[in-house]
């Protein structure tokens, strides 16, 4: 597994402080984020692939400083957003997952092996040709993680990737994030999801209240806001 | 819709993108130039036998052709009025055409071929322009305008679910808000996904 590192970190959006002196070394296969709305998770979260880039402190993955080589650490980690309708960029299913290997120095042959390879793997070798927006949004956000896994990233991180689904795309989805040899970071508010996960830490107000095995740190979770 | 390709393997859909896109230039000059009935005719005749050739779904072929005929309905009665039959039928007839061969075009070539057929076309001036942002500038454009179109349907939707009417302007501030919104999500998704050097 990766070891993504955050140090001393505090994060200012004008005079708001979200994030308050994190300190975090990240290096369990499945780690799950929870907390209220606007706790900061978010934030944490892009701040692995540097969509965020903290005020005060560093992130590092790998050893590799984020805000300084953002360009290198985002082909070590992948990024599942809520909507996968901001992610999708190609009008076909079969181009959008073959848009991510392009300028990669891949020959046309072996993104198009690639392409196939992770279609399949998602249920979504039929569609291959179909429009990308007429998708269900479960399929949609089952293509976004294709096009993110066909890069074969270390890390994947998904910042809610299944609230806009119903219960049977939660479940699909939460199956195939829990079956990735890569490692996994889940912000959520759906806590059935981190049951079986290594790790889960809890941000309120922008700290660390909680960082424990998810028997422990669920209940703290729920006593915290119950 | 535009980015609607409908798959095959005609000859059609084989031919090298670069031609096809040279001899689509040459049909749209081609169609404006046409003068007469007959060669009206001759027109279409080639084009009938090009879909035929292709085929392509005559129903989706009539979805990329359709909203023109809206144009049309609005413009040739104006025409009718002021230069006369003749002058309308063939102004409409040449439009349709040209329309035509566009969506032949569009439905037979995928966008990822489109691209690489750029940078193809750009590679002598690689050196002033980078092909693979005109590419990327060409894919959004046509991924945009099925999001502004469920954008605006929503909108729309909401308006409605509230019961209230108004000016073009209350449509028009949410329409462009939430499309700002998109564009920024999509740059974001564009720069995890290693896109934005
Ligand atoms: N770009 C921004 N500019 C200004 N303020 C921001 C920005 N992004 C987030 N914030 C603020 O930072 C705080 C934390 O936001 P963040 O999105 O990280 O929360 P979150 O824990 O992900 O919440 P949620 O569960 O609702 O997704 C919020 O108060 C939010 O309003
Ligand atoms: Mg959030």
């Amino acid at each position: 597994m990766s070891t993504i590192t955050f140090d001393a970190v505090s994060h200012t959006f004008g005079e708001r402080t979200v994030l308050r002196d994190i300190a975090l070394q990240l290096t369990e296969h499945r780690i799950g984020i929870v907390g209220a709305n606007g706790s900061g998770k978010s934030t944490l979260a892009r701040m692995i692939n540097g969509l965020v880039t903290p005020t005060k402190g560093t992130v590092t993955v790998d050893g590799l400083n984020v805000s300084r080589r953002a360009k290198e650490v985002r082909r070590l980690v992948g990024f599942v957003f809520t909507n996968p309708d901001n992610q999708i960029v190609m009008p076909t299913v079969q181009e959008d997952v073959a848009f991510t290997l392009r300028r990669r120095g891949l020959d046309s042959a072996e993104i198009e092996r690639r392409t196939a390879t992770a279609l399949e793997r998602f249920g979504l070798a039929d569609h291959a040709e179909h429009p990308a927006h007429r998708l269900s949004g479960g399929q949609k956000q089952l293509l976004a993680l294709a096009a993110v896994l066909v890069a074969d990233p270390r890390v994947v991180v998904a910042d809610e990737p299944t609230t806009l689904l119903d219960a049977r795309n939660t479940a699909r989805i939460q199956a195939l994030l829990a079956g990735l040899e890569q490692q996994v970071i889940v912000v959520t508010h759906q806590l059935e999801l981190l049951a079986e996960f290594d790790r889960v830490i809890v941000i309120e107000e922008g700290r660390v209240v909680a960082d424990a095995a998810p028997s422990d740190a669920l209940p703290e979770y729920l006593a915290l806001i119950g | 819709m535009i980015g609607l390709y409908s798959p095959g393997r005609s000859l059609i859909h084989r031919a090298p993108v670069l031609m096809k896109l040279a001899l689509l230039s040459v049909g749209v000059v081609g169609a404006g130039l046409l003068s007469d009935a007959a060669q009206l005719s001759v027109g279409f005749a080639v084009l009938v036998a090009l879909f035929a050739l292709s085929g392509v779904p005559p129903v989706r072929a009539w979805q990329q052709v359709a909203p023109v005929l809206w144009l049309l309905v609005i413009a040739a009665p104006l025409q009718v009025l002021f230069a006369g039959w003749a002058v309308a039928g063939m102004m409409a007839g040449r439009l349709l055409l040209a329309v035509a061969l566009a969506a032949l075009f569009t439905l037979t070539t995928p966008v990822t071929t489109v691209l690489d057929g750029f940078q193809a076309l750009l590679k002598p001036f690689r050196r002033w322009i980078d092909a693979d942002r005109v590419g990327l500038l060409v894919a959004l454009t046509i991924r945009c305008i099925p999001l502004v179109a469920d954008i605006i349907r929503e909108v729309l939707e909401a308006r409605r679910a509230r019961g209230t009417q108004g000016s073009l302007l209350a449509l028009a501030v949410p329409v462009v808000v939430r499309s700002l919104y998109a564009a920024d999500a999509i740059g974001e998704a564009l720069a995890a996904r290693g896109i934005d050097d």
